[in-house]
């Protein structure tokens, strides 16, 4: 905990105006940085960029709309598919693929997602989890179209895309465009009315909010989001495989919301920063990296219930908290 | 300006409202009064449509919304606070009323404009109108339950009704809180005009600040009347105000 203690006093230091710059360097810093490191890791934290946007469209739906997405993967596997299919067999102009892939997934999600808001809870995650297996089944089985469980492997890219450092600026770039939009969606109108359904849906309709149509916009958008992620996959791997919309990929989009906290808005990057690290190198020792995942789960559950990231903000609202009542008391 | 005819709703074999009649003319106070378990929250939901009516007729301002939905009841001018505090715990106490302004004013699927800038002045006047203003920013779970109810009716009047029902403002309330509280709904009456349908257990309250009163008695409409009307009814004084109720 003793590092912990070090980091937050360290972060009460920054105040709320420099957060702005603090984050503007870090854009900086990771932009310039693919020259002086390995390969490697440029890769790696191309993963880590485009694993974050996943997580971050998830934790819209779930963090901030109370929604119980659990087979968010879908859209992102839709999205990956939708634009190697359109580079592997038409002669679209690539950038045709890189916008259809986003839209076919929020295309999607809108359709799963209007007979899901129909239930609640439980019943909204379980459809979701049926009418997404199907999607997957169908990706799985199609040989002659999407290649089966062997998937679509070399996808041409388009030339300004083509080495590993293009595709990790072009990455870079539109997931802080995206980040952006969604934190702008979050604190509009639109978002500060998602947060209220999450809190209490029968209260929001008591306000003239039709619930099931503002649900289903919010699940458009964060899809859509998904979707970009997914194209970013592809141009990051160059391939697409099953896996990538299977649900096994959901529930590990969910517990990096959850390692990050699900009522931060930057919480779910660290989840996923914490995920690929780990699969990548524990995982180069044991194939049991999970394992350690698993036990960091349970300690996180006991000893940080709002997730890393959650945890830090914690910390702040307390100080910044106790100001504000006293001066207003 | 409000009409229940003859409602009758069921769970399962439970009649919990049964030939329930009600008029509400506007401008006045009307209060539901009843032992517990009489319907009374229950015909409140059926109103505003969080319930569908299995027949009867309900009408506001001469328009059927029997069959609407909640949110399209709110938008007809219909507005309403619960029982139990029924708010947005996670945000603040302006977000809260915020929320009910932004909808009201159509902006709720705005999506690239900062909320913090829009509907800003109707939040506060009306923060200021109940007496929250200086707890705008603190989030609700962190208010007293006297407070938290008063969010309640500015969240409700976030959408600026016509009619307004409230389900027991003042329950769990000390007496001073209820005392503000009552002032401040025959405030809220005179100023803005409204239209008031509530219930309520203090007797004292009831027969103080209402018009009219109806009276449920399992599920069924005794009378409704003024309060002399009321008072003098030996049905209802046989049923209700002789009874059990302190």
């Amino acid at each position: 905990m003793g590092i912990i203690t070090v980091l937050t006093n360290g972060f009460k230091k920054i105040g709320h105006s420099n957060w702005g710059w603090l984050l503007i360097g870090m854009f900086i810093l990771l932009f310039l940085m693919p020259p002086f490191i390995p390969r490697f890791f440029v890769y790696i934290l191309g993963l880590i960029y485009v694993t974050s946007l996943l997580a971050m469209s998830l934790n819209f739906l779930v963090g901030f709309g109370g929604m119980f997405q659990f087979h968010h993967a879908v859209f992102y596997g839709v999205g990956a598919y939708t634009v190697a299919l359109i580079l592997t067999k038409t002669s679209l102009p690539p950038w045709v693929g890189f916008v259809a892939g986003p839209v076919a997934a929020g295309l999607v999600g809108l359709l799963i997602g209007w007979f899901c808001v129909r239930l609640t809870q439980l019943y909204f995650g379980m459809l979701q989890i049926s009418l997404g297996s199907l999607i997957w089944a169908i990706v799985y089985r199609w040989y002659k179209f999407t290649g089966g469980d062997d998937g679509i492997h070399g996808i041409p890219m388009p030339q300004v895309l083509s080495s590993l450092n293009q595709a990790y600026y072009f990455i870079l770039i539109l997931l802080v465009v995206s980040l952006v939009l969604l934190y702008s969606i979050l604190k509009s109108p639109f978002g500060s009315t998602l947060q209220a359904i999450r809190d209490n849906p029968q209260r929001c309709a008591a306000v003239g909010v039709n619930v099931r149509r503002h649900q289903l916009r919010a699940i458009g958008i964060g899809t859509f989001f998904a979707g970009i992620a997914g194209v970013l996959f592809v141009v990051l791997e160059k391939s697409v495989f099953p896996d990538l919309l299977f649900w096994t990929l959901s529930l590990e989009v969910f517990i990096m919301c959850l390692l990050g906290g699900w009522f931060t808005f930057g919480g779910p990057i660290l989840g996923a920063a914490i995920t690929v690290a780990l699969r990548t190198f524990v995982g180069k020792y044991t194939e049991y990296w999970t394992l350690i995942l698993g036990v960091i789960l349970i300690l996180l559950i006991f000893f940080l219930p709002e997730g890393v990231m959650g945890y830090f903000v914690e910390k702040f609202k307390f100080r910044g908290n106790s100001g504000n009542e006293r001066g207003t008391a | 300006m409000l009409r229940v005819e003859g409602v009758v709703k069921s769970f399962d074999d439970f009649l919990a409202v049964n030939e329930a009649h009600l008029l509400v003319q506007k401008g006045e106070i009307v209060a539901v009064i009843g032992p517990n378990g009489a319907g009374k929250t229950t015909l409140f939901n059926l109103i505003t449509g969080q319930l569908r009516r299995d027949r009867g007729r309900i009408l506001f301002q001469g328009e059927d919304i029997s069959e609407l939905p909640p949110y399209e009841v709110c938008r007809r001018g219909l507005g309403r606070s619960f029982q139990i505090v029924n708010v947005f715990h996670r945000l603040t106490v302006f977000d809260n009323v915020q929320v009910a302004v932004l909808s009201h004013q159509k902006k709720s699927n705005t999506l690239f404009h900062p909320a913090g800038s829009l509907a800003v002045v109707e939040t506060r006047s009306l923060l200021e109108s109940v007496g929250l203003a200086d707890k705008g920013r603190r989030i609700v779970g962190s208010l007293s339950h006297g407070d938290q109810k008063i969010l309640e009716i500015a969240v409700a009047l976030g959408n600026n009704p016509e009619m307004l029902i409230l389900d027991e403002p003042t329950a769990g309330m000390s007496p001073e809180e209820t005392a503000a509280t009552i002032d401040l709904i025959r405030h809220l009456a005179k100023t803005r005009g409204l239209t008031i349908l509530f219930c309520e257990h203090d007797m004292e309250i009831v027969f103080s600040i209402s018009h009219k009163i109806m009276v449920m008695h399992q599920g069924r409409t005794l009378l409704q009347g003024t309060p002399e009307e009321v008072r003098n009814d030996p049905q209802v004084q046989s049923a209700y105000l002789g009874g059990t109720d302190a």
